[in-house]
């Protein structure tokens, strides 16, 4: 059977290019990723819509040809989750990065997951605030130098992905942009589940933390990501062998047995309509 | 009007009052945080939401849940968060937002003492500035000021009235008092209720933040057909993101341009004995009742003085107040503030006449004595 092409085009806003993102940057393989696992779920475009925060990441929905919201730093989930409610039929995507989604929006993160509100959170990880010029993000790994961590980070970094897995999200995935193919499928799962879903993707910058950390080259992050990526199977069977710069990628949660928030308000609603005056 | 139903006779606080006419405006989601004294108004709205098929989310913190109210407004629903002064604090960023993005919903703020925690089961009015300029940049915001019971419905309904007829955020001042007075409270059997304009442009045309004559662009909700796009940087009439000096300009000068072409048909003042005043007193919220009880005593000891109480604070009733500082011989300010609004009343009277401002804030209530003494003072 011939594999059907993906018009990218159609979901473009091609007026808006170029893209703000720089050479070498991985957001636009996570973009092209994401409107092919739309495109495999035949969504309507005006059934979906994309929040964003602030950051590199969060401009994604400027060039996407959907209802898209552009907010504050931190907070899409809080303007997401109120669209959501309102219009629990429409696909929400929400595209983050670590920073906007684990530090100042830290908060609504794990809120969001906790209620397991049906809305799909795309984040993309690049270890460093990219828009501000490289400073030291949550997931900056310890030691790894950063404009505010000139000597080297002496945090610990967040595990994002097991963040979100504690507090409640229902599925949980990651990825590196050295998979384009197995982003796009874990996407289109984050999408079909019904629930708090968190797709954590890495992806490089090669601008602001590349340059500071001996990894100025775009093709050789990539590599290294490659390198690094452990499917979740495998990372079972080498149990402790595990090397500690493992990227463990694939499937972590999927837990359909949990109630999706919008899901029991309804039944709230339903329970109380003509009941209360 | 019809008269054939027995009208509805309450006896409620302003809180409760807020969400009965929340409720009589159209609200379907209710976005809010704890916090003392506003939240009867949240344990309302999350009993009555649900049953007419509404929605109420208690957020994590308070900028979640104002950012709530955005979405939900934008997904199509008339939304209302409330809170008190340090949440009103957290959600400053969020309410620039909303201005910059011209989504309507309304924002309670029932006052009480500050800064910090201050006093949280204390009345104060010291948040009004905020109220105008909390969020950072210049932007144009309607607050209103009612002084009772009743009144917090009537204007809690006219807030989200004019929220949607201009496209923006509308904060209502309440007060600690006024929040936990009871009051006997006739229910209006209807009120009039006004709705954003939606596009009559197909699609492929709408432009979201088009330069209209009247400055209010039609607003569509997400779903419904019109992909377009919402950010809070500063954007052209597609609604992009723009750096041009001109369209940057244009936006600027349209958002300040729908209000003050609207000015008239926002400000509302009340005047008790205006016509012959030689002493005026400027009041609102709370303090009007004591200002207003002051001035009554005022002219039953045969003193000529008067009330302005402006119902509507921001746009600022700086005319009315100009129009009277040309005929009487001194206005007061009573607030439970520190001169935030006595500045303001200055400002407005432009020397015509000198102002007095009389602040209180040790988290009690002026008393109708106080500023009896004050008219008198100026009557001699």
């Amino acid at each position: 059977m011939a594999k059907k092409l993906v018009n990218y085009d159609s979901y473009l806003r091609l007026d808006k290019f170029p893209l703000i993102w720089c050479p070498g940057c991985g957001d636009g393989i996570v973009l092209k990723a994401i409107l092919r696992a739309v495109d495999r779920m035949e969504i309507d475009k005006n059934d979906v819509c994309m929040v964003s925060g602030i950051g590199c990441s969060s401009r994604t929905p400027g060039y996407v040809d959907f209802n898209t919201l552009h907010t504050t730093h931190g907070r899409a989930l809080a303007f997401a989750t109120g669209v959501k409610m309102v219009r629990p039929d429409l696909h929400v995507v929400l595209v983050t990065g670590d920073g906007d989604a684990t530090a100042i929006g830290g908060n609504h993160f794990i809120h969001a997951a906790r209620r397991n509100i049906d809305i799909t959170v795309l984040l993309y990880n690049n270890w460093i605030y990219g828009m501000t010029g490289g400073q030291a993000s949550p997931a900056t790994p310890s030691g790894d130098r950063a404009s505010t961590a000139p000597f080297g980070s002496i945090e610990p970094n967040f595990d994002i992905a097991g963040l979100a897995a504690a507090a409640g999200a229902s599925f949980v995935a990651r990825e590196t942009v050295a998979k384009p193919a197995s982003m796009d499928k874990l996407i289109e799962k984050a999408m079909k589940n019904k629930g708090f879903s968190l797709v954590e993707l890495f992806t490089p910058c090669p601008t602001t933390y590349g340059r500071r950390n001996k990894m100025a080259n775009p093709v050789d992050m990539v590599e290294d990501l490659k390198r690094r990526s452990v499917t979740v199977a495998k990372a079972e069977r080498l149990g402790s062998d595990l090397p500690e710069d493992a990227i463990v990628t694939g499937v972590i949660v999927e837990d359909d047995t949990r109630p999706e928030y919008t899901d029991r308000y309804a039944k709230l609603i339903q329970q109380l309509s003509g009941a209360v005056k | 009007m019809s008269t054939s139903t027995k009208p509805k006779v309450r006896v409620m606080s302003g809180n409760e009052a807020c969400a009965e006419g929340a409720l009589a405006a159209g609200i379907r989601f209710f976005g809010g945080y704890p916090i003392t004294p506003s939240s009867e108004i949240a344990e309302v709205l999350c009993y009555r939401l649900p049953a007419i098929g509404g929605r109420f989310i208690q957020m994590e913190d308070e900028i979640g849940a104002m950012g709530s109210i955005i979405g939900a407004s934008l997904a199509g629903a008339k939304s209302m968060t409330a809170t008190s002064g340090p949440g009103f604090s957290l959600k400053q960023e969020n309410i620039g937002y909303a201005c910059m993005t011209e989504v309507p919903c309304v924002i309670v703020n029932v006052m009480r003492g500050g800064p910090s925690t201050g006093l949280p089961t204390m009345a104060a009015q010291g948040d009004v500035m905020q109220a105008k300029w909390g969020t950072h940049g210049d932007h144009p915001i309607i607050t209103l000021t009612p002084n009772s019971v009743p009144e917090t419905y009537e204007l809690t309904v006219r807030a989200f009235n004019l929220s949607e007829k201009y496209r923006v955020p509308v904060i209502l001042l309440l007060d600690e008092i006024l929040g936990h007075t009871e009051e006997k409270f006739v229910i209006p059997e209807s009120v009039e209720i006004v709705d954003r304009i939606k596009p009559s442009d197909p699609p492929e045309t709408y432009l979201p933040y088009k330069h209209t004559e009247s400055g209010v662009p039609p607003m569509a909700s997400f779903g419904e057909g019109y992909r377009y796009h919402v950010t809070g940087l500063a954007h052209d009439e597609t609604g992009f993101p723009t750096n041009n000096p001109a369209e940057i300009g244009k936006l600027a000068e349209r958002l300040r341009r729908k209000l003050d072409d609207a000015r008239d048909d926002i400000v509302d003042v009340q005047r008790v004995e205006c016509d012959d005043a030689e002493v005026l007193v400027f009041a609102y919220g709370c303090t009007a009742r004591s200002a207003n009880q002051a001035v009554l005593e005022a002219r039953s000891r045969g003193l000529k003085a008067g009330l302005l109480r402006p119902r509507t604070m921001w746009p600022f009733p700086d005319r009315e107040i100009h129009a009277l500082a040309q005929q009487v011989k001194q206005i007061i300010v009573p607030e439970l503030a520190d001169g935030q609004i006595a500045h303001e009343v200055e400002w407005a009277a432009k020397g015509a006449c000198p102002v007095k401002g009389f602040g209180r804030i040790d988290g009690q209530p002026i008393r109708p004595v106080q500023i009896l003494e004050l008219i008198e003072e100026a009557s001699r």
